[in-house]
Parts: C-alpha cells; structure tokens; sequence
C-alpha cells in the first residue's frame, strides 16, 4: 500500500496515494477536470492544456521543513500561471482551485483553440454522440466561434491507415493518445506524428501499415473521432446502440467485452452487433482488446448460418423438425451405444461442454475435446492460483513462456507480460524460433523443436535463469503448442508443473502454470472432464459420432476419411461447414451473442456472458439440444437455462466448488474509472457491471495432492535425407471460420506460408516466395516459402489452421512447384 | 546496398558518439548521411536506419518529418535557402529573393529547369549581419553565402553547374 | 579594453591550437582539474555573477551547483542551437575562437562530473561543427581531451551533434529530446535537466557565449570579471546588432552600455540617418519598445531592460526606423513562431496559426478594427498557457506592437 497523501480540490478534501497525479486524483475523488492528452493508462505529457488548474501549495520553512501557517491555517503560495494536472503529483497540503475563474478561463481558451482546425462534422462523424470534443465543447467551451472558417487548415480526410483503422487528419487534435498506446502500452511503435507545428499529422510507415494487433484500442482512446475502425465508421449512431456484456470467445485469455447491438433494416429488422467493445476487467483485459477479438465476430452472422434441423433423406440433407432430428440421432446413437462418441471443441461453453460430457459418461461413450493440445489436469492441479493478476507482476517476478507465439496466439497476454517486464518482472522465452516477446525479454532460450522437454529439465541444471526462477518471489509459466501435437505439449506441461512444483511455485495466487489453449474454452473442457487423444483420426474410424463445434472434415482429409467410415454423425454447429456437409443430422446452435453462459478463461477464470441477439431461426443452445438429445436416449440432463446448468455444473465438479452463477456476476471497484459517460477519460471502454468473473482454486491451492507422473521420452522423429520435420505453429488470423467470415481481414490472412532455415531452403532449392508442395501421411498440399533464419535447419514450420492438417510434428517431403517470380 | 555497407566507416564514427544502450541518438546524423546522394532520405534509408538502431520506420519518417533539414521528396541538387525572416528583410532581403527569382525564371519553391538549383525561403539562418544571405543545401552538405548580390549567386550557380 | 570573448580580434590565428596555448589557453582547465576540486571551479562562476547567455540569465554558477549527485553519469550540453531571429554571436565564437569555447566547455564538464559532452550545434551550421570537429581532434592529440587528463583521474570526450532546422530545439528539453534521436519537442518541467536530463540523467546546459566565459573567469577571478558590467549583470556580453542600422554586427561590450552607445557609437547610426522607431532587444521573441531620448539612454542589463517593459534575453538587438510598419514586424514573426511552433501544445500550435491568419488578414489591408483586438485578444489568451517558452515569447511582439503603436494598426485596417 503506497502513502496516503491529503489535498484540497475546490474546497473538499481528497485523500489520494501518493504519486498519483492531480487530475487522478480528482478523478478518485469524483471531481471531473477534463482532458485530452491525458490517459490513466498512458504517461503524462501535458499537450493539450485542457486540464490547467490552479495549483497552490503549502509554504514551507526552509530551515525546519513545516508548513508555515498563517491565521492558523498552513499559508498556500499559488503559482501565477495555471498549471496542467496531469503532470503535476498529489502533494501533502495541496490546494486545487479546477473551478476557479482563472481556471475556468484556461480550459475554455482550450477547446476554443482545439476548435479553430476542427471540423464541424459532428452530424456525420463516427464519434458524435461519445466524442470527448463533443461533450467538453458542450461543457467548457465558448458559445460562439470568433475563428473565420473559412481560414481552417484543411487536411486530408480519409486516410486508411491499415486494413483495419481510417484516419480523418482534420478531426485530429494531436494529443498523441495513439501513438502512446502503441509505443509504451503495445510496444508497437507504427504511428507517429509527421511534420510539425500546424502541420503535425498521424502517419504510419510500418507495412502493411498500422501494423499491430492492438489498433482497434486507438479508436477507444482517441478523443475525437479521428481514428474510427473499418468495421464500424458509418455504421450506426452510438446513442441508437444497447450494450450487453460478454466474453471474447477467440482465445483463452478471456477479455470482457461489451456487445453493442442496434435493430437495423438491411439485416430485415434483426437486432444485430454492430462492434465489439473492451470491457473493463483489470485482471484480466484491464481496458483493452486485440483485433481478432473486436473484429471477427461476422462468424455468428450471415446466410451460411443454419437455422433448422436437418436429417440426410436419400443421400442428401433435407430441412426437418427438431423432434425428427433429434429421434433419428436418438436412434442411431442408442442403436450404436459402444461406438458412440462425443467430439466437442473448446468454442463452447462450460454448460455444453458439462452436459456433452454427462450424456457420454452415462450413455458409455467417450469424450474428445477437439485440440491438438493437452496438458488441461496439470493446470487443474497448478494452474495459477485464485487472485493471480498479471497486473501485479513486476519486479522480482519471473514469467516463463515456453513453445508459444504469444502474440500469435494470445495477445493480450502477450501485452500484459510485455508490461510485466516494463514493470521489472523477468521474462524468460524459450522458443525454437525469434518472437516478438523477445525483444522483452531478459532471458531468451533458443532450443530446437523436439528439446522442449530437455529444455525445462535443463532448469534442474544450476544457471543463471534457473537460479533466478527458482528464487522469483511469484513464478508463472505460460506453455503453448508451438511445435507440438497433443502428447507433446502433454509431456510439456508435466516437465513445467515438475518444476514450478519443485521451485515451490505452485498453489498460490500469481503462481502456476497456464495453459496457452487454442480455443477460449479448451480449460473448461478440461475441467468438466473432456481430454484430448493423440489420435484421432484412429478414435472416429467406425464409431457413432456426436460432433460439437468443429469441423474436423474442413480441417484435415484424415478426419474425413474417418468419419466417411463412421457408422452415423451427428453435427451441432453455427455454420455450414464442410463437416455438417456429411453429417447425417445436423442440429442449429446458437451462437455465443444469442444466449447465456460461461467460459474457463487460460488463468481459470470462470466468467459469464450474456445474450445480445435475438437467436437465428429456429437454433437452441448447445446444452438444450444436448439436454433433448440426452432425453430421447434415456438420460436426464437440465436444459432449461444456462443457469440451471451451471448450478448442477459447479455441484458436480469438484474444481467449481459450489460457485454460483450469481457469483460470477459480481464487481469491484476498479481503477482506472472508465466507461461512464465521462468518456473523456479512459475512453469509450465500457465499465463493468455484469460480472469479473471468479478465478477456481487450483488443487495446489486447496490443500489437495499434488502428483506429477514422470514424463516419458519419446522417441525422436527422423528425417531422411530428402524429407524434413514438418512442426506446427499458431497463427493469430487464420482460415477457422472464427476469423475468415470478417471480409476486411483477409489482407492479415494472407496466404499459406511455410517456414524454413535459408540453409533449408538452399537445400531443398528453393527460395522465398516460391509456391512449394508439402506432403505427409495423407496430405498434401501447396504454400509459399518463407526464410526465417531463427529456425533450426531441417525443419519447415506449418502453420495451424491455415489449409495444411498439420497437429503435431511429422515427417513431411517439400517440393518446389513452378518459381512464382515473386520475391519475398 | 545498405546504409550500413555503403558507409561503413562513417556509421561507425556516428555510432561511437552515443552511448551504445542510446544509439537512437545516432538516427540525426545517419539521417544526413542518408540524403547525402540524393538530397533526399529515400524509403530504402529510413528501413536501414530503423534496423541500425533498433526503431520503427514510423519513428525514422517521424523524425524525418519534424526537421525542415530533412526531406522525402527529391528536389533540385542544390536547395538555394534564401533567409527572408525579419533582421534580413530590414537588410533587403526580399527584394534580393524578388530578383532573383525573376533571374532565374523561377517561383520560390521551384526548380531550375536543369534540375540544380530550388529555391526556397527560409527563417533565420543566425546571420542577419550579413544580409542577403543564404545558404546551399548539396551533396557536399551546407554551406553559407553571406552578403550576396544577384550577380554573385548567378556566378555561384555557374560555378556549381561545373560541379556536376 | 581588450575582448574577453571575441579575443580573435585582438589575437590573430587564436583559432590555431598553438596561438591559443600561447595566450594562455588551457592554462585555466589544466589548473581546474590539477588544482581544484569540482566544488571551488562552480565557487569561483558563482562569484564571478556570470548569468547563463542563451537568454534566461539564469546564475550559471547556481545552476551548475544543482546538478544531482546521487545519479549518475552526468552530462554537460552546449546549447549552440543558436536560432533566434537576430542573434548571430555563437557562430562568430565558434568559428573564430574556438578554443577558449570548448576549454570553457572542458571546465565546466570537470565542475560538474561530466565525462562527455556534446555541442548541439543548428543544422545549419553543418562547417561549423566540421570545423569543430577538427579542433576537438587537435585538443585530443594534444592532451586536452581523453582519459586521465593531466596524469588525473578525468576523462573527458567533447562530442557535436547537428541539429537539422528547428527553432525549438534551442530550448533545453527539445534540445535533449533532440539529441536522444527523436522529435524536438519540449518535455513538462519539472523535473529540470539537473535532476533528469540527457538519457535520463543529470544535465547541465549552457550556452556557447557562457562557456566562453569561463575560462578568462577562472584565469583571472571573479572579482576581475564582476568588475566589469552592472552590479545586476556582470561583466561583458556580446551584443548582435541587426535592422536598419549602418554597421551591423557582434559587439562585445560591458552590461551597462546604453542604447545610444550601441547604436550609435558602435552601429554607426541609422541608414539614411533616419530616426529610431522602436528596438527588439532580444529578437524575434521581445517585447517591443517604443524609443524615445530617455529609451536610448538606458542601461543594457537585466535588470534595467525590464524597466522598459521588455526582457534582454540573448541581447540580439534589432532596430527598426520610421519607415518599418509593426504589423509588417508582427506579420513576419508570427510567420516565423508558426513555422517553428513544435505543435506539442495547443495553445502554441493552434494560437500562432490563428494569429497567422489574423496577422495576414490584417498586414495584407484585409483586416478590420476587430481584427486587431482579437489578435490581441488571442495572444492574451495563449499568454500563461503554453507548454514552453516558444508559445508565450511568440505573443510578445504582437501584443507590445498593438498596445504600444496603435496608429500603425490603425493605418493597416483602413489602407
């Protein structure tokens, strides 16, 4: 806890810890001193004077150091000028005059001056209606403009900085909030000013340009409506939006959002989603949100939506009602009890995943979650305790990432570490090839693909990283998928709990291990008891098969081969997707915007989110078409309401520990205040008031046995002379229909590019850019080449989700197509 | 070829004036040596400098951007900067300019048609003594030209025609 | 009187490393660091009453005493930013005396646990730092700069660093923004470069004419040096004479020296003996006066230029006659703060863009009455508000030219 310190702010007296600035510190104390430039997030830098006070402070005796007082009271010398109080710390005895006439006059002298170069757009701007301009113009600025429009400096106005982000340079008013964001709080300095004085612009020279995966938090922080997204510039007013609360469903992070919804003709009346907001969660997402996150939810929209039942008649799918459906899977189900199996993913919620894994348990069939990853019990076992915050870690602190492309996988992670290092924490990365965590990190370690075992033993070993681990006050090790396939990353956590159990870094809060999943609820999955298989291609051949959010026909032509050969399949999916293309009844879910639930974060954080739309035609959620599924086979499961589910869920699973769904809703104060309608502030993040979740106790935590199997060595994979190893990687924007359905993110897409060594590509003659054939066990396939010299040789890396069906290391030929010419 | 290979001993002598942990410091000077050739700092020198010092490219152009010294766009060999500020035009210094453009055939911000010499109009250049005055800006960097008629910087562009 | 600064004058070829020894150059930093402890140098400037001469008049010897000795390295600057109009004196040092500037340079390093320093020199003076350049290498060879200097345990490097046209970049913490390779725009003071300075660290920064004090003050005390100039301002200042006077140029002279003597005595009077209209005394960033026989007979110092409701700043003193209108002055510095305003700051970007076109609208005949006082108006409202100096000097000459020569605006809006 820092020092209290005590000031005066227009005549009431605020208590604030020391080193906040003035302008904070009022915030606290619920006095509004507008800014612009000013952020909480952000370092201060005093730009756009809106927030000049007068600042008055206590005499002090040179000699003795008190306060010299006058009539009894401590005598206050005010500075002549008006100071910003943003820049200006909390001090003992301070007194802050916000509402003076003097002051007053300074900020009124401010918005005048701001508004002699901006437009008066505000009918057609993006901004109006949660513009920062907007509303302190309303609120401090001059009635009447004294500045000859005809004289404004023109600027250009529709520059598209990127893909994602447009920039109106006449709404622009220079305070820098952007290009702070993404030089201090991203570490991604591709905006910057041009030119100077009145000239001074946003530019980007990054190619592609604004190239970062945190830009759409600029348009939340920009004060005006300079900076807008894509996506949303022209598409709706904000006061015609409703707001609901949600979870991010692209990643295991787990960011609160905000939905904002509005009824809209060219969707024939619906309510649809209109954009996607960061929602405050300090412990989680604090105020931000990546762009896979905030732009690629088109997924729950569109014609390729199912919205009815159907059941193959006559070799082909015809509409159907939901009792037909659901008795002819019945049927085939019962009919093939031994064979029957459960295959979901990770895309859905713990009230799916529960009810999936209670109907296979109690009709004799298996579970699968669909993942390449697992690893799910030892976070169960270690995971972080209840109360880690990735906020807190800092000096004396260690962070160990290990086989994962954070910011590929989980970005907001991956800005949250990067600020625990700013912070002094020690990052540690250990990965077969250069990432951009690197740069951040003290520690890098540089293994080949298949040592990553032999790396984390090798923390046994007395060196200067293992003795800096071993001794860190909190330890976390976060450990991905980056080169392995199911048994890989198995072994892989059991190596990393070995050790955060043997460095005594287990079962407390901001220590364990976390698992960098590849869908946002494979940890849920995990705890209701789903587990991944090594084979799966082996465990569909012949079997009676339920699938549940995935697509596994699209993904690999093994799996369909499989499932060709299965005796029924029965697909619940969101889409038409190549594998409801071969189902023999396909059910319509709803999506996550349409209905209630709850999702198990990376960190474990039990979190819920909220219906925002109406759902799509006759589609139920997942758990209700489970619970009627399970009915008509014998079993009785609760299918009425997510709660209902939960409730049994949390009573059931001992890790839930008789949560409530009521528990998960709850908030707390949160620092900074953001997302009222002073959206001067913290911008137009949202507050949260439907719930920060709950974070499960690991078993370390609760007291319970902590057994570590020893892991097994597995024999190495060994190329011949004309082959390679073929290891996966993780890709942020790929071809999982979570992310294509978003047509303006195709540029970041971009097309299947396989990796290697230069010394590899020699070898192999070929060179960047040229379009090769990769092959193995049964797929083929055709990607451009590109160099990397941080990998090993003898290795081309594939990445995931991108057209190759690669889940795990494997021994691939490469082959050079026709030269495309093109370099690069 | 890079910056670095190009002027390998010059990056080096630049680089050695910083602390090794500031080297960002250097993006100034290895900026003029970037428009050395070209009077101007092409895309190709701001990606070479931004490696060199472990900054963006946005960082490099922002810089670029900020300093009038600096340029994007290519212009004549010679940049003629004509000081019109106040001391200087209290010495004449207008109506040098006025002169000389007629002269020269050409507006203020333009280009001899032989591509050597663009004039422009410039703020104090500390040498308001010595009015008219200017400096060049070339491949052999800055220089100053104090007490100038219109005959002698005609004969100075004569002289700098035969530099070519 | 012989120079105390412009020493060339007097001493043919003191550019040359041998000439300078000879006239006792480095005599002064040798017994600095052989003889006396960093303490008792700033002692002897704080004695000698020398103010900083880049424009503030800051104590030099106090300033230097401030610098935090609990962090470390320290740095020390020399402000060779030089770029306000009218002032033209650190070239003429540099060029011509350049060693007593970088010995003064040296002292000051070693009175403040400096180990590096660097010149910021503006762009333009792109041969000046080349020529620089060569100087520190003939003081390296010579035993003036490196590692143990003198057999003692004091290094010291002397680096330049071109600036490349930027006005702003002559005040302190753009100038160390600058240097750090990035935009040259003002940080929020405090803290002052002192305490957190270049990379951070504790930084002293003076101006080229202050550190060529420096040496002749430790040479011959600073009693010899406050006997020179006015109790308030002591000893002897460059002063750059520019405008409509017959002989422009440097003049180094005691504080002290009036007007008159200035202009007359040493500029030779006005072109075409007309009469003076009214004096700048610090360039484009002063307040202008109105000059009368009373105006001429006044003291150049600090304190007495106050009185006439102007600052002295850098001393860049410029003349206009009765045929120079003030709107014609106003319209070329607001021409010249708008070009030169970082755009940091609001009030500074956008009020000296609004004055731009008020000034324009006004000096072109297209202006009104109202015109005027809200250009008044305008520059009263930046006053107080900016983020650093550049904004509230860019309002000096607008708001003294309207309230001291209302006819001329007067004249402008009816023409």
């Amino acid at each position: 806890m820092s020092k209290q310190v005590t000031l005066t702010i227009n005549g009431k007296q605020v208590v604030a810890p020391e080193g906040l600035s003035v302008a904070d510190a009022a915030k606290l104390a619920g006095i509004d001193i507008p800014v612009f430039c000013h952020h909480p997030k952000l370092e201060p830098v005093g730009m756009c004077r809106m927030c000049l006070v007068e600042i008055g402070r206590p005499v002090r005796d040179r000699a003795t150091g008190q306060f010299v007082m006058e009539n009894g009271q401590p005598k206050i010398q005010f500075m002549p000028k008006l100071e910003t109080s943003c820049t200006n710390k909390v001090e003992d005895g301070m007194v802050v005059l916000t509402e003076s006439a003097k002051a007053t006059d300074g900020q009124r002298g401010t918005v005048e001056f701001l508004l002699t170069s901006h437009p008066l757009d505000c009918p057609i701007c993006d901004k109006g209606g949660e513009c920062p301009l907007q509303n302190l113009t309303m609120a401090h600025g001059p009635g009447k403009s004294r500045f000859n429009y005809n004289e404004k400096q023109h600027m250009d106005k529709m520059v598209q900085l990127g893909e994602l982000i447009y920039l109106d340079r006449e709404r622009c008013i220079q305070c820098a909030r952007c290009i702070r964001f993404q030089d201090e709080v991203a570490g991604e300095a591709v905006l910057g000013f041009d030119e100077r004085g009145r000239y001074t612009q946003i530019m980007t020279h990054s190619e592609p340009g604004f190239d970062s995966v945190f830009s759409g938090n600029t348009t939340d922080i920009c004060p005006v409506g300079a900076l807008t997204t894509v996506d949303f510039r022209f598409g709706a007013r904000p006061w015609e939006l409703k707001a609901e609360s949600s979870i991010c469903t692209q990643c295991p992070v787990g960011c609160n959002t905000t939905l904002n919804t509005r009824r809209e003709a060219k969707a024939g009346g619906d309510v649809v989603v209109k954009r996607v907001m960061p929602r405050q969660n300090e412990e989680v997402n604090e105020i931000w949100l990546c762009d896979k996150g905030r732009f690629a939810y088109h997924y729950t929209e569109g014609k390729e939506r199912l919205t009815k039942p159907m059941v193959r008649k006559d070799e082909k799918l015809a509409r159907a009602s939901w009792d037909n459906a659901i008795k002819t899977a019945a049927e085939n189900f019962t009919a093939n009890k031994k064979d029957f199996v459960v295959l979901a993913s990770g895309r859905l919620s713990n009230e799916d995943l529960f009810n999936l894994k209670s109907l296979a348990d109690t009709a004799g069939g298996e579970a699968i979650l669909y993942s390449d990853m697992g690893g799910g019990e030892l976070t169960q076992l270690v995971g972080v305790g209840a109360g880690t915050n990735l906020g807190k870690l800092g000096k004396g602190d260690t962070i160990l990432v290990v086989a994962s492309d954070l910011y590929e996988e989980a970005p907001i992670w991956w800005l949250r570490i990067k600020q625990a290092a700013d912070r002094g924490a020690t990052l540690i990365v250990a990965n077969p090839r250069e990432t951009k965590l690197d740069r951040f990190a003290k520690y890098t370690i540089r293994y080949a693909y298949g040592d990553e075992i032999k790396t984390i033993h090798d923390f046994e070993k007395k060196s200067k990283i293992s003795d800096e681990f071993a001794k860190a006050k909190n330890a976390v090790i976060f450990y991905g998928s980056e080169g392995l396939g199911v048994t890989g990353t198995s072994a892989l956590a059991s190596a990393c709990a070995d050790l955060l159990k043997e460095t005594n870094h287990i079962g407390s809060a901001n220590n364990g291990l976390v698992g960098v999943w590849q869908r946002a609820n494979d940890q849920g999955a995990f705890e209701v008891g789903f587990r991944p298989v090594a084979d799966l291609e082996k465990a569909l051949k012949g079997k009676a098969v339920y699938i549940v959010g995935a697509d596994p026909v699209g993904d690999d032509p093994n799996f369909a081969k499989a499932l060709k050969s299965a005796k029924f399949v029965a697909v619940q999916e969101l889409r038409e997707t190549a594998t409801t293309e071969i189902a023999d009844v396909v059910f319509p879910a709803q999506a996550f915007t349409e209905r209630d639930g709850t999702l198990v974060s990376g960190e474990r954080r039990v979190q819920r989110f909220y219906a925002a739309v109406a759902p799509k035609g006759d589609s139920k959620p997942d758990y209700a078409i489970t619970s009627m599924l399970a009915k008509q086979m014998g079993v009785i499961l609760q299918g009425t309401s997510a709660s209902v589910v939960f409730d049994i869920l949390a009573n059931s699973v001992d890790a839930f520990n008789e949560l409530t769904y009521e528990a998960l809703a709850q908030v707390k104060e949160q620092w900074p205040i953001v997302g009222r309608s002073d959206v001067y502030y913290g911008g137009t993040t949202y507050e949260n008031i439907k719930g920060m979740g709950v974070q499960l106790v690991p078993v370390a935590q609760a007291g319970g046995a902590v057994r570590i199997s020893k892991v097994r060595k597995e024999a190495a994979l060994r190329p011949k002379e004309k082959e390679l190893l073929a290891v996966p990687s993780n890709k942020l924007y790929d071809l999982g229909i979570t992310v294509q359905t978003a047509e303006f993110l195709d540029q970041r897409i971009g097309e299947t590019k396989v990796s290697m060594h230069p010394t590899t590509a020699k070898k192999f003659e070929v060179e960047a850019g040229q379009t090769v054939k990769v092959s193995f066990d049964g797929v083929q396939a055709e990607a451009a080449v590109k160099i990397d010299e941080t990998i090993g040789t003898g290795v081309v890396l594939v990445p995931r989700g991108m057209g190759i069906a690669i889940h795990e290391p494997v021994v691939a030929r490469v082959q050079a197509k026709a030269s495309t010419g093109k370099a690069k | 070829m890079s910056l670095e290979k190009k002027y390998s001993k010059e990056v080096k002598q630049i680089l050695a004036k910083y602390p090794p942990e500031h080297k960002r410091s250097a993006v100034m000077p290895l900026l003029y040596l970037a428009q050395r050739e070209e009077g101007y700092v092409n895309k190709e020198s701001m990606k070479d400098i931004a490696a060199l010092l472990d900054i963006t490219e946005t960082e490099v152009a922002s810089i670029v951007g900020f300093y009038s010294l600096y340029h994007d766009k290519k212009a004549g060999k010679y940049r003629m900067q004509v000081c019109n500020d106040m001391p200087c035009a209290l010495r004449g210094a207008e109506g040098f300019l006025e002169k000389l453009c007629e002269n020269l055939g050409i507006k203020v911000g333009e280009t001899t048609e032989d591509g050597l010499v663009t004039l422009e109009a410039v703020m104090c250049l500390a040498s308001c003594d010595r009015a008219p005055m200017f400096q060049t800006q070339g491949p052999d960097g800055i220089k100053y030209h104090d007490y100038m008629t219109v005959d002698r910087t005609l004969e100075l562009i004569e002289a700098l025609k035969g530099d070519k | 009187m012989a120079y105390v600064l412009l020493r060339h004058r007097d001493i043919p070829d003191i550019d040359k490393l041998n000439v300078y020894k000879k006239n006792g150059g480095f005599a002064a930093f040798k017994n600095a660091v052989t003889k006396m402890q960093p303490n008792e140098v700033i002692d002897v400037v704080k004695n000698s009453g020398l103010r900083g001469r880049g424009g503030a008049g800051f104590p030099t010897g106090m300033k230097w005493s401030f610098i935090d000795k609990n962090a470390w390295p320290h740095y020390i600057v020399a402000n060779a930013d030089e770029s306000e109009p009218g002032t033209f004196k650190d070239r003429e040092i540099m060029e011509k005396n350049p060693f007593q500037f970088l010995e003064g340079l040296a002292i000051g390093a070693y009175a403040v646990g400096a180990k590096a320093a660097y010149i910021y020199m503006r762009g333009e003076f792109w041969q000046v730092a080349a020529w620089l350049d060569e100087k520190i290498a003939e003081m390296e060879e010579a035993g003036y700069l490196g590692d143990n200097l003198f057999g003692k345990d004091y290094s010291l490097k002397i680096y330049t660093h071109l600036g490349a046209g930027a006005y702003i970049c002559g005040e302190e913490t753009a100038l160390l923004e600058s240097l750090e390779g990035k935009r040259g725009q003002p940080r929020v003071r405090p803290p002052f470069p002192p305490s957190v300075g270049l990379y951070g660290k504790p930084t002293i920064i003076n101006n080229v004419e202050t550190f060529t004090n420096v040496p002749m003050i430790l040479s011959n005390g600073a009693d010899w040096y406050k006997s020179m100039g006015t109790a308030d301002s002591a000893g002897v200042k460059i002063f750059s004479l520019s405008g409509r006077v017959r002989k422009p140029g440097n003049y180094e002279l005691p504080f002290g020296t009036t007007f008159r003597q200035l202009i007359y005595e040493y500029g030779m009077g006005i072109q075409d003996g007309r009469p003076i209209k009214a004096i700048m005394p610090a360039g484009a960033s002063s307040s202008v006066i109105v000059v009368d026989e009373k105006v001429l007979d006044t003291q150049l110092d600090y304190a007495t230029v106050r009185t006439l409701g102007a600052d002295l700043g850098s001393a860049s003193v410029i003349v206009l006659d009765d045929t120079v209108d003030m709107d014609w002055v106003i319209n070329k510095t607001i021409h010249f703060f708008k070009h030169e305003s970082c755009g940091k700051c609001t009030t500074c970007r956008e009020g000296n863009h609004w004055m731009r076109n008020l000034t324009d609208r006004i000096h072109n005949g297209k202006g009104s009455g109202d015109d005027v006082k809200l250009l008044l108006n305008v520059a009263k409202q930046m006053q107080g508000k900016c983020l650093c100096a550049l904004g509230e000097f860019s309002t000096m000459a607008v708001v003294t030219s309207i309230e001291r020569f209302p006819d001329d605006f007067k004249k402008a809006v009816k023409s």
